[in-house]
């Protein structure tokens, strides 16, 4: 059905796009034949996000030029230009909550005259939805609508400036089994009216059910471009994680496979997060998590530590069981434990490095709720030392430090009550190399001291220092990777690759 | 692979979401075309009001006369013009505090503006029949101000609108040195004072500007990019809607419709004391609020704020009438007013913002 025009729908060529320092896109480029639907895969930084704000209109590349259907783009001011050749389902929701479906469809060109007619804008709505078979009521609330009706909606507004290109950014990020086979089944349908799709996902295997062809990013630069047929899964694994260089050294570490089980999870359950997790965690043992965005396994280690509350299932801690959801029951337990963003849940900015530290032990530090400022600044400076945090001295505020430094506050502040149990969620987010490996030396020293340690990182180099690596996927544990991967071997696991 | 394929089999019978030929069950949204609740969610006070028109009738023979009705309604006119005005900038998302100032300070400075140095004022010698047209371009000013430091210097609306709040009132205070002005133009007086057809202008002035309100906001892009904007602004930007200049755009009209507002007050009361406008801002809120306008912006009706102001007017003159002295008249009121709040959050079925 696709239209037998020679011209390419899309074609970028010697993409190049600085930010700062940064390189986004080095010389990348990619092109997509009419009413193909083709994949763009890559790890996080790889470009992607760049890439379709350019092919979008909304940034300018430094560098190379955008041409559709064999024209040049137009100039970046022309919205309605842009808004008829490329149309774009981006991650985050551009609806409306209060607003009708209706009035969103046409939000700002609800009426060709004055005067807005509701009726007609309804009829044009019910038309619009009725001709890509979106089943959702115009005059409903957006705000009511599901993740699924809601990009349904969207892909429908796109679809209706005229645009013949669309590109779906991570649309299944979000969506569960049925409505993913749902909104393929419709990609397909698309695909046979003669629309061109760009389709952006985290899971391969979604790449091989619904995409024709499939072009690979990898550090701002285009790797490979292929037909999904000609590019078996452990190739495309390869082109998207390439060579890397080992950059920590972990240490060599035996555990004691006698040691006592210091964190044990039984059963655990969180609805839409993960399902019968089963997790045990010698003294002296690193396990790391590892799967993608969606895998639940953020979630799981939030669920420990008591930053969330689990649906059903055991947590038990040195033998004790912390009240769950309940931060302070599970540090009272022997948890230390790094959170997901240093910025919103790790360290107050405005307080001292030493204050920021301390936290949890300030009933130590005194007594009848006096917090002793001598022994604060005490034991602030051992941790400073200890964990080699460059500041003027404990009185700095947090928010003066560096990225890395600061991160090695937080962790001075899981580590300063010497805990049973440590639970590091992507410690070396945002900080340089030195950083890096001073960050996962102390995880490693911790566990050298006794502590049982969870280690959960979106990098695989972080994930070295790990006795054995519990791969996560949609929710639940699928693989117990012992020391000595391969990059390939857990990538493919984390993108659910079987290779039964 | 076979894992993913068994959660989705697993997971089908949860999802109320649309099939994928368009053929299935409708899903629970789509209901009949015909009625729908939610179109009535305006109207969630109209029992409150209906109510208080009953209690209102029992209590005092002279409530349901057309005069006293008149009377309450002419009282509201200009407390209900800063409704409307703050009606449009909460549901642009934003907030206005210093509307109430506008009130007061407008009109004084507009009319010292044209009286002479004797009567309190400047002694400029303007033609005493701009005072209206500068009473207004003033609240316009002060408005576009507001706007300026909110939208410019990305200032947070409530803190912006507080500091004004303070500035307007004291430049009041500091040029009629705190004396009220009794000299006024029989122009300045006549829109608050005349009646028309049997009723007094100030009910068909602010009649006419809710129903172009209603107008603009339910079928006029511009007035529809109020609810985008407040709802969702970067959305809204993407949509193509100049989001800056809506935003100034309502902050001039609402410092306006402030300004108008103390000119009804002024004509209504014969002189302008130091005091015009001060501490309405909490009834104006209260009257948003309570008619449905939500305070994190996008939602709400120019309708719904208008049976807001109704309430708060039926309850003051209910109170008057029944002699309840001054002192206990807050008390009352206030807690009224969390009656009408609970029970607009009953009718509405929604959590309030």
């Amino acid at each position: 059905m696709s239209t037998s025009s020679n011209a390419a729908a899309v074609e970028a060529r010697g993409i190049t796009k600085r930010f700062g320092p940064t390189v986004a896109l080095n010389d990348a480029g990619l092109t997509i034949k009419q009413g193909e639907t083709h994949a763009l895969i890559g790890r996080n930084g790889a470009g992607k996000s760049t890439l379709v704000s350019i092919l979008t209109g909304l940034q300018r590349p430094d560098a190379g030029e955008v041409r559709f259907a064999g024209e040049a783009a137009p100039p970046l001011a022309d919205r309605d230009a842009w808004k008829a050749r490329v149309a774009c389902v981006y991650q985050k929701s551009t609806i409306i909550p209060a607003l009708t479906v209706a009035e969103n469809l046409f939000i700002n060109r609800q009426t060709e005259g004055r005067v807005i007619n509701w009726r007609a804008m309804r009829a044009r709505a019910t038309a619009l939805l009725d001709q890509y078979h979106v089943d959702v009521d115009p005059s409903g609330l957006a705000g009511d609508l599901g993740v699924e009706q809601r990009q349904l909606v969207e892909i429908a507004r796109a679809l209706s400036f005229g645009a013949r290109f669309i590109i779906l950014d991570e649309p299944t990020a979000q969506l569960d089994g049925p409505a993913i086979a749902r909104l393929f089944d419709r990609m397909r349908d698309l695909r046979d009216q003669g629309v061109t799709m760009m389709f952006i996902s985290h899971h391969l295997e979604e790449v091989y059910e619904v995409c024709d062809s499939v072009t690979v990013f990898r550090d701002a630069r285009h790797i490979v471009t292929s037909t999904v047929v000609d590019l078996p899964h452990d190739a495309l694994v390869a082109a998207m994680t390439g060579e890397h260089a080992v950059t920590y050294e972990a240490k060599p570490r035996t555990v004691d496979a006698d040691a006592e089980v210091v964190l044990e999870v039984r059963g655990l359950n969180s609805a839409g997060r993960y399902h019968d997790v089963d997790l045990a965690v010698r003294a002296g043992e690193i396990v790391g998590l590892a799967g993608s965005g969606s895998s639940g396994k953020v979630g799981l280690a939030e669920s420990i530590v008591g930053l969330r509350r689990a649906d059903s299932g055991v947590i038990t801690i040195n033998g004790k069981r912390p009240k769950p959801g309940d931060v302070p029951s599970a540090l009272a337990a022997g948890v230390g434990f790094v959170p997901q963003d240093r910025h919103h849940e790790g360290f107050v900015p405005l307080l001292s490095v030493g204050e920021n530290a301390t936290m949890p032990i300030a009933g130590k530090l005194g007594r009848f709720g006096m917090v002793s400022p001598e022994r604060r600044r005490a034991r602030a400076r051992t941790m400073i030392q200890e964990l080699d945090i460059k500041t003027e001295g404990p009185d700095q505020p947090v928010g003066d430090l560096s990225g890395g430094n600061a991160q090695k506050v937080v962790m001075a502040r899981a580590l300063v009550d010497d805990p049973a149990a440590l639970v590091v969620i992507n410690p070396t987010a945002g900080v340089d190399v030195k950083a890096k490996q001073s960050l996962l030396g102390s995880v490693e020293d911790a566990a050298q001291r006794g502590a049982a340690a969870v280690l959960v990182s979106d990098e695989l180099d972080d994930l070295r220092i790990c006795d054995r690596v519990l791969v996560m996927f949609h929710g639940r544990v699928i693989k117990d990777v012992p020391r000595g991967w391969s990059d390939n071997d857990l990538v493919a696991a984390m993108e659910g690759v079987s290779h039964e | 692979m076979s894992d993913r394929q068994g959660r989705r089999a697993s997971t089908l019978p949860k999802t109320p979401a649309a099939s994928a030929n368009g053929s299935g069950p409708a899903p629970a949204l789509a209901a009949r075309p015909g009625f729908r609740l939610s179109r009535f969610r305006d109207l969630t006070l109209v029992p409150v009001i209906v109510v208080l028109l009953i209690v209102g009738s029992f209590i005092d023979p002279v409530f349901l006369t057309m005069g006293n009705l008149t009377n309450v309604l002419q009282q509201q006119s200009a407390l209900a013009l800063v409704v409307l005005a703050e009606a449009l900038i909460l549901i642009a998302g934003k907030f206005d505090l210093s509307l109430e100032s506008i009130v007061g300070m407008a009109p004084a400075v507009a009319v010292m503006l044209v009286i002479s140095t004797g009567d309190g004022g400047f002694g400029l010698g303007l033609p005493p029949a701009t005072a209206v047209v500068l009473c207004l371009l003033i609240g316009a000013l002060i408005g576009a101000f507001n706007g300026f430091l909110i939208l410019r210097y990305q200032l947070s609306a409530f803190v912006v609108t507080l500091a004004m709040l303070i500035v307007v009132h004291g430049l009041h205070l500091g040029l009629t040195g705190g004396k009220s002005l009794f000299a006024l133009p029989e122009s300045f007086t006549y829109l608050g004072s005349a009646v028309w057809l049997g009723l007094p202008a100030a009910i068909w002035i602010t009649g006419v500007l809710f129903a172009i309100g209603m107008a603009a906001l339910g079928y006029f892009r511009g007035g529809r990019s109020l609810y985008a904007i407040g709802g969702n602004a970067d959305a809204a930007r993407a949509a193509g809607i100049r989001v800056e200049r809506v935003v100034l755009a309502v902050f001039v009209i609402g410092g306006t419709l402030a300004a108008l507002a103390g000119i009804l007050e002024t004509g209504r009361l014969g002189g302008i004391s130091a005091n015009q406008g001060v501490g309405w801002i909490f009834m104006v809120f209260a009257a948003a609020v309570i008619g449905g306008v939500s305070m994190d912006g996008g939602k709400g009706t120019i309708l719904g704020a208008l049976t807001g102001v109704l309430v708060i007017g039926l309850v003051e003159n209910i109170l008057t009438l029944q002699g309840v002295p001054g002192e206990w008249k807050q008390l009352v009121y206030g807690g009224i007013i969390l009656v009408a709040l609970m029970i607009s959050r009953l009718a509405g079925g929604r959590a309030q913002d």
